[in-house]
């Protein structure tokens, strides 16, 4: 049993390899739940930690309420976001928990399949999974069943629809939902999506109650997360902290630099966030009134001597190259921002004119996509001409930062395979 | 026939996978597209009310004559 008020909860005994089934069943061994599985999830207050951040209980209820004998259960772990390394990490050290939880959601809905997905690009993931479910088969073949899947790693394949279109029809395309909340189906079954760490709290709660989840962060956001940690720190780290703790303690806590030029949070699709202000506390209620959110609780440290437009120039490029070019707004709208992000970084003669350009093209693009990853690239472009004003100032002058110039990026983007692709008509 | 009176309002919305960016939606219904730089159609977002026959008509022709069948009338209860 893990003690109310003390972390690290999903976490717990993480050591070099994952928990086996024995040990798993060891560590976590008592269960002092009272209420049932979807009260004491609704009293939680437990939120997905996938980026979305819409309750679980609700989702849960939604497909609960659908009429089908073929529901299914589906745990993304596929962790699209290239500095996000929270679900490995949570694969490395608590496979069982994330199955656990899978399984108590499985129970809810009535799902009796439950799809497991890791992008094939992470081998050990893939094999913690494997081996855990190996391991739960061989104890016994009664309850959910559980399958692994594996499609190939993109950023939009680990968007829920997308997902969902790859287990039923083998395509990681994201599908028009025009009506929200949709209920995505593989075949006719009804299907609930839910990130592996929300799963891997879920089976917290579902062993322990919400009273003692709610021991740890806030009123309105209660429960603790797994926040990945890159950039200006001397590893990537993964740390799981209360929500609600302030963001100078988890930068410190991570090894990172605690006064930072500026801050990532959220992910690639999310917002710039100014280094003065590092000491609001780390939570949705928090931050939105600030125009930030946790996302998939994402943090890249970017220090005083780094350029901020660089840094955004590389990230919208590369975000620019994941666009599935299912619509006509993302797969040309992003390519024309990420040019003109770079003629900003550049000392291109017409780099008032692009600004100007860049600002309308983010006005044109914003909500005319099938999914969200365009509003996600205008999110963090317009954040970006916030946050870093002088900055661009300084670039519109043709005062180049020393910064601009240096080799050193802090936000890890891929390698593109084909540069050329970025290029249309 | 008579007087037909007519509430609420409705938008022309669009499967954005679906459009290839033919351009015949913003011939047929110009007052409620607008064609952005790379050729795709922008939609006012804003409810019209259904009493606009003009709007209501080429929303409709908008609608057959789109090659993809990309768009769609949606009913909105009223336009606020
Ligand atoms: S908005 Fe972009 S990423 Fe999303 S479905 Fe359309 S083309 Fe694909
Ligand atoms: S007519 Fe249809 S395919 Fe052509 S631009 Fe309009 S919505 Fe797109």
């Amino acid at each position: 049993m893990i003690a109310p008020n003390t972390l690290p909860r999903v976490l717990h005994e993480a050591s070099g390899r994952p928990l086996t089934l024995a040990q798993h069943e060891e560590a976590f061994a008592t269960s002092t739940r009272s209420g049932s599985l979807l009260d004491e999830l609704e009293a939680s207050g437990l939120t997905g930690r996938g980026g979305a951040a819409f309750p679980t209980a609700r989702k849960a209820k939604l497909i609960r309420d659908q009429r089908s004998h073929n529901k299914f259960m589906v745990v993304n772990a596929m962790e699209g976001e290239p500095s996000s390394h929270k679900d490995r990490t949570l694969l490395g050290a608590n496979p069982h928990l994330v199955l656990d939880g899978a399984e108590y959601l499985a129970s809810v809905i009535g799902a009796k399949n439950i799809a497991v997905c890791v992008s094939r690009d992470n081998p050990a993931a893939v094999n913690h999974l494997k081996r855990a479910i190996h391991e739960r088969e061989r104890r016994s073949l009664r309850g959910p069943k559980f399958e692994l899947h594996t499609p190939p790693w993109r950023y939009v394949a680990g968007e829920e629809s997308a997902l969902v279109h790859w287990l039923d029809d083998n395509e990681s395309l994201p599908q028009y939902r025009p009506l929200r909340p949709h209920i995505l189906r593989i075949g006719h079954g009804p299907v609930l999506v839910d990130n592996a760490e929300t799963c891997a709290h879920v089976g917290l709660i579902g062993r322990y109650g919400a009273e003692w989840f709610r021991s740890v962060g806030t009123d309105a956001n209660p429960g603790s997360t797994l926040v990945s940690v890159s950039g200006a720190v001397e590893r990537p780290t993964v740390v799981e902290v209360a929500l609600g703790t302030p963001l100078r303690s988890i930068l410190e806590a991570a090894g990172a630099d605690a006064n930072p030029q500026a801050v990532l949070l959220g992910g690639y699709g999310g917002t710039w966030f100014d280094g003065a202000r590092v000491d609001a506390p780390y939570a949705n209620a928090t931050l939105q009134p600030l125009g930030a959110t946790i996302g998939a609780g994402i943090i890249v440290v970017l220090p005083q001597n780094a350029c901020g437009v660089v840094e955004t120039q590389r990230i919208a490029k590369w975000m620019a190259n994941e666009s599935a070019r299912q619509c006509g707004p993302c797969a040309f709208g992003l390519p024309a921002i990420a040019e003109d992000l770079w003629h900003l970084t550049q000392n291109a003669r017409d780099n008032q004119a692009a600004c100007q350009r860049l600002i309308e093209r983010c006005g044109v693009i914003e909500g005319r996509g099938a999914c969200r990853h365009p509003d996600g690239v205008v999110r963090l472009v317009r954040t970006a001409l916030e946050v870093f004003a002088s900055d661009i100032e300084n670039h519109l002058r043709g005062a180049h930062c020393a910064a601009s110039r240096s080799a050193q990026h802090y936000a890890a983007v891929p390698s593109l395979e084909r540069e050329e692709e970025l290029v249309w008509e | 026939m008579g007087i037909r009176r007519r509430s609420g309002g409705f938008v022309l919305s669009i499967n954005p996978i679906l459009c290839d960016g033919f351009g015949h939606c913003g011939e047929l219904a110009p007052d409620l597209v607008h064609m952005d730089e790379w050729g795709y159609p922008i939609i006012t977002t804003v409810p019209v009310p259904l009493s606009n026959l003009a709007a209501l008509e080429s929303a409709r022709y908008a609608v057959r004559g789109c090659p993809r069948q990309a768009l769609r009338i949606d009913r909105v209860a009223d336009p606020s």
